[in-house]
């Protein structure tokens, strides 16, 4: 969907596990508080010593909008992004696949899939449990 | 020391030609006249969206050295937040007049993108651009969509929020669909869907267009010409910039903003005469009137649902035609102070609110961003 996503030195593990279509929330070490996206301290207590830890891929659609203008050329709609509440917590934008765009409500069950990058990192993406 | 306006004015709204500083200096320059001031008493500035110094340039544009400057960048709530810092400088006697001013050429010069503009450095340019969500028009329309699932609303209510606009709107002749005739709820569900479930006519203008308020003690004020609008309160909050940072799309910032504003002026919702609310999307309104405590979590849908918020109804909502019908110049939030300031003093025709004495104007910024409340009234 992108040609070229930038990467950082906090966010590195996040995308190098996307290699292997694992997906991975931060963890902090010193609270337990998971977050996404990645950052250099915990939002729950402040804490600098974080590490990734995989997830079930499993989550939930908090809500969604079926986009029918491109913002940029090269992508070709109707398409669906959503914000998909994690088991685990933490909530991803992302995209919902593999259905009829009108096929989708909030709080439906969703699981992860993969949409390879050109770089052999992948994006996550969600489809119907 | 309580601060009032003692003036405010438009700039050329709609499609100028103008330049960003042509419609800022039109604003000042109208406001000031409005004030019975001028430039030489300018000795505070604040203003948005200009450039990468946006109060200097302004400052260096106008003739200006002032001793006080705000630039804070929070969009469309930003103007708000002004007000809030313009009575802080003044009470602490940094400054005794300042121009809360903006302009925008969006419309001439085609430079809104439906993308938005995300920079390579911040997260979301990672985490969210990837998925092409219209910005900010994709977080407003989830917001929506979990709306309507949520509290079992239709998108008839969304439309209610364009088609009252619209009927002030006709009787603004500043605005930008003055002349356009009625807008319906069938005309709205059936404009083309820009990000479900929000069509365009579910979205603000993009326009040109710009505004200016002059603050001063109320004391000074007092001895101008115009009659003086008080700042009774306002109250802020600020809570993410990411369409995942907030995790609860029901539950925006002006939840706290609004009850900070009504705290600090020691008044209910049910003072409020006459309310200026951002209308970026109609989905913003509903949200909005929610968060300042005008009805219950849920209930908005229903609030204005009998043309409660038309002319002529029991809660007159922004009354200019706001950014839906009236104006939106990218950053709409003073243009809400101004069409407050006006009720108050009586100036509005035949959008005229009969006896308005407290009025509120709530900015809203980015994705729900930024929220800012200002609570106002008539010096009696
Ligand atoms: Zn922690």
């Amino acid at each position: 969907m992108n040609e070229e996503i930038p990467v950082d030195g906090v966010t590195r593990p996040w995308w190098e596990a996307t290699r292997e279509r694992r997906l991975t929330v931060q963890r902090c070490l010193e609270c337990g508080h998971r977050q996404h996206y990645p950052r250099a301290l915990c939002t729950g207590c402040g804490g600098t010593a974080l590490d990734f830890t995989d997830v079930s891929g499993r989550g939930t659609v908090d809500s969604f909008t079926v986009v029918h203008r491109a913002p940029r050329p090269g992508l070709e709609t109707p398409y669906v992004v959503a914000r998909v509440r994690l088991a685990e917590g933490p909530i991803l934008l992302t995209r919902l696949v593999g259905a009829d765009p009108s096929a989708w409500t909030c709080d439906e069950p969703v699981r992860v899939a993969w949409r390879p990058l050109p770089d052999g990192r992948h994006l996550p993406v969600f489809a119907k449990e | 020391m309580t601060a009032a306006i003692a003036g405010a004015a438009e700039s050329d709204l709609g499609v100028t030609g103008k330049s960003v500083l042509a419609l800022q200096s039109q604003a000042v320059t109208r406001a000031l006249a409005d004030a019975g001031l001028t430039l030489r008493d300018v000795d505070g500035l604040a203003t948005a969206g200009v450039s990468r110094f946006p109060a200097a340039q302004v400052a260096d544009y106008l003739g200006l050295r002032p001793a006080w400057t705000d630039s804070t960048s929070a969009g469309g709530s930003a103007f708000e937040m002004y007000v809030a810092r313009a009575a802080q400088a003044i009470d602490a006697g940094q400054c005794s007049t300042v121009v809360i001013s903006y302009g925008s050429n969006q419309r001439s010069a085609r430079s809104r993108s439906l993308g938005g503009a995300v920079e390579p450095h911040v997260p979301e340019a990672q985490f969210e651009a990837p998925y092409g969500p219209l910005y900010p028009i994709s977080y407003y329309a989830m917001a929506a969509q979990r709306y309507l699932h949520a509290y079992g609303a239709e998108r008839e209510h969304l439309a209610e929020v364009a088609v009252a606009a619209r009927e002030w709107a006709l009787r603004n002749p500043a605005a930008y669909r003055y002349g356009a005739g009625p807008l319906t709820v069938d005309a709205v569900l059936g404009a083309p869907m820009v990000s479900s479930p929000l069509t365009a006519a579910d979205c603000c203008l993009v326009t040109d267009g710009g505004g200016a308020v002059v603050l001063t003690s109320l004391d000074r004020a007092r001895d101008l010409p115009r009659p003086p609008v008080v700042v009774l309160g306002y109250g802020e909050s600020t809570t993410h910039t990411s369409m995942t940072g907030d995790d609860d799309l029901l539950r925006p910032g002006s939840f706290a903003s609004g009850r900070r504003a009504f705290a600090m002026a020691g008044l209910r919702p049910a003072d409020v005469d006459v309310a200026q609310l951002y209308d970026s999307f109609t989905i913003t309104v509903l949200l909005t009137l929610e968060g300042l405590g005008f009805c219950g979590r849920g209930e908005a849908a229903a609030f204005v649902g009998d043309g409660r918020t038309r002319p002529g109804g029991a809660f007159p909502l922004n009354t200019s035609g706001g950014g839906l019908s009236y104006n939106h110049p990218g950053q709409f939030g003073v243009l809400l102070l101004v069409e407050a300031v006006r009720q108050l003093r009586g100036e509005c025709g035949d959008r005229q609110v009969q006896g308005a004495e407290t009025a509120l104007a709530h900015g809203t910024g980015g994705v729900f961003s930024t929220h800012a409340t200002v609570l106002l009234g008539a010096d009696r």
